[in-house]
């Protein structure tokens, strides 16, 4: 992939996010998370339900500031505390429900026209010409699912899958420092899931985007991407190199995240799931 | 008869097409149930009204009711997404502390304007002819084509774009970088903007402003836009803008023809109820009895 270790693009410093705090109800969702990030490095998540990886993505993308003392670096700017629709220029995101990513109510031109001016400024221009169309046709026509001879469609009338691969495009168009993929594929059949992992794995290869994909999927973690880490209850139990996880296997990786959790692995090792 | 009822509504769908162009932006593409139209329509109307009984030129009179309805619409919209006050109250609180603010601008509950000189007499007065119906309708179509093709223009625009989508998916606007708060600004000014702007044509065309004259205008605005909805089922913004002044027309097409059957203007309210149930059942009772699936009640 071409990494340079010298590159750092993303730095996540003693990050913390404690919600209802001061109530009976208060969650440490993120307990002094510390990442680098290199550039083209394609890192996956892996961890239970509760680990905090969506918590960090959402941490990443400016949802919510983390707790006083936690810092997280982009491209050299401190982004910590910008409001989150500034957040776009840096980080690209694909959400675990299609619905989320695109706008059911417009077509499919429109929602790319949105994407494409991500973390630009929006002016009186029309949104759609017909140079932009033609960027539109030639982003979409890799996807090998006909969107780019419908792009007057309106969104709502996609399947989950189309609606995810269509998330994806506008996600990366515009070519923002960072993608996240965030159980992207969790909803989807496993025969589309694979399809749209293929095409997401093409599009960060193509694109040499760096990318940070939260997956519960042991297998999925260890056949893409080229570093691993591992979460559970807010921390970083594993982070592994090129070199560790070309080796790796799911035992490993099972008794890896024994080995750092403890007992309490026991009662979560149902919610991975090793297939 | 068939001709004085249908001018009239023509004249009516004209003036009253800007309130439900401007409930469509905020209802619509928005989704920002904005009820601040029953207040700003006043304030538009008493703005248009002080300036022309004190001689201004009534051209700049009606820019400037324009010009309030945005401010009064850039509030509602502050009072959401600033103090994160639930958008129905806001336009609430909007609607109520209006009726005080448009009794102040009056310096009373109404002002007559028979013998000022509207935009109506201006234009008669550059034609050599005197005021008549007709000659009304022709500005207000002038008055119509323009904001049609202005707004029309807009709405596809890169800024248009990013204010429909927030109606849409606002998480996903945020997420591409595109300030939906700004974006919801911008729509409820635009919206109480026309809004003002209709009852600043409406006190002109009638005569006279009154404090009261905004009651039941979000009423009308939303029946005016479910019916005009109902009949063309418009796609593209084109359309639906078209269709907001043909379901004003029909909406008061409706009223006419109920009027003139001899029911009391009382009944006004009770007219516009039903017709909006009559609209929005039909399609439901059709599906009912092809037996086609029907989804749950929504209750938002």
């Amino acid at each position: 992939m071409g990494r340079r270790d010298d590159h750092i693009l993303l730095r996540l410093i003693d990050i913390r996010k404690v919600f209802s705090r001061g109530t009976i109800d208060e969650v440490t969702a993120l307990d002094g998370i510390n990442l680098d990030v290199y550039e083209q490095d394609f890192v996956t998540i892996i961890g239970s339900n509760g680990a905090g990886k969506s918590t960090l993505l959402n941490v990443i993308a400016g949802i919510y500031p983390p707790e006083r003392g936690g810092n997280v670096c982009i491209v050299d700017q401190d982004i910590t505390n910008i409001p989150e629709y500034k957040h776009a220029e840096y980080a690209g995101r694909v959400y675990q429900d299609p619905s989320e990513g695109t706008a059911a109510k417009l077509t499919i031109e429109e929602n790319m026209a949105m994407a494409l001016l991500r973390g630009q400024s929006r002016g009186l221009r029309a949104a759609i010409s017909k140079r932009r169309r033609e960027l539109f046709r030639s982003a979409l026509s890799p996807l090998g699912l006909g969107l780019e001879d419908r792009l007057s469609a309106y969104v709502a009338t996609l399947s989950g899958g189309q609606r995810q691969s269509l998330a994806l495009v506008m996600a990366t168009i515009s070519k923002p420092a960072i993608l996240l993929l965030d159980e992207h594929i969790a909803t989807l059949d496993p025969k589309t899931a694979e399809t749209v992992l293929e095409l997401s794995d093409m599009i960060v290869k193509r694109e040499r985007m760096t990318t940070i994909m939260v997956t519960h999927n042991m297998d999925i973690a260890l056949r893409y991407g080229n570093r691993l880490i591992m979460m559970h209850q807010g921390k970083i139990l594993v982070n592994m190199g090129e070199e560790e996880k070309k080796k790796l296997t799911i035992a490993d990786l099972v008794m890896a995240f024994e080995r750092a959790a403890g007992e309490e692995f026991k009662d979560d090792s149902i919610m991975l799931s090793q297939r | 008869m068939i001709q004085s009822i249908l001018l009239s509504s023509i004249l009516e769908g004209l003036l009253f097409g800007f309130v439900t162009i401007g409930v469509y932006i905020t209802f619509r593409v928005l989704a920002f149930p904005d009820l601040t139209v029953d207040g700003s329509f006043v304030t538009g109307g008493s703005v248009a009204a002080v300036m022309i009984a004190t001689g201004h030129n009534p051209f700049l009179a009606t820019f400037a009711s324009l010009i309030a309805g945005l401010i009064a619409g850039t509030i509602t919209a502050a009072l959401n997404t600033a103090l994160r006050i639930n958008a129905l109250l806001s336009g609430i609180l909007m609607m109520v502390g209006l009726y005080s603010v448009n009794l102040r601008i009056m310096h009373g509950a109404n002002i007559p304007l028979i013998r000022s000189i509207t935009i109506f007499e201006s234009v008669a007065h550059f034609f050599s002819i005197r005021r008549n119906s007709i000659l009304i309708i022709y500005t207000l179509v002038v008055l119509a084509i323009i904001f049609f093709l202005a707004l029309n223009w807009f709405l596809r625009t890169e800024i248009g774009l990013a204010l429909r989508a927030s109606g849409d998916n606002e998480q996903m606007v945020r997420g591409l970088g595109s300030d939906t708060n700004k974006n919801v600004a911008l729509g409820c000014a635009i919206s109480n903007g026309l809004v003002a702007l209709a009852g600043s044509l409406v006190a002109q065309s009638q005569g006279f402003c009154d404090v009261n004259m905004g009651i039941g205008m979000i009423v009308m605005g939303l029946a005016a836009l479910i019916i005009g909805e109902g009949i063309l089922h418009p796609r593209g913004t084109g359309k639906i803008l078209f269709a907001c002044f043909v379901g004003t027309f029909m909406y008061r097409l409706f009223i006419t023809i109920a009027l003139r059957l001899g029911l009391a203007p009382g009944d006004l309210k009770l007219i516009t109820a039903t017709l909006v149930v009559i609209v929005l059942g039909i399609p439901y009772v059709r599906k009912r009895l092809r037996g086609e699936w029907v989804p749950p009640a929504a209750r938002m």
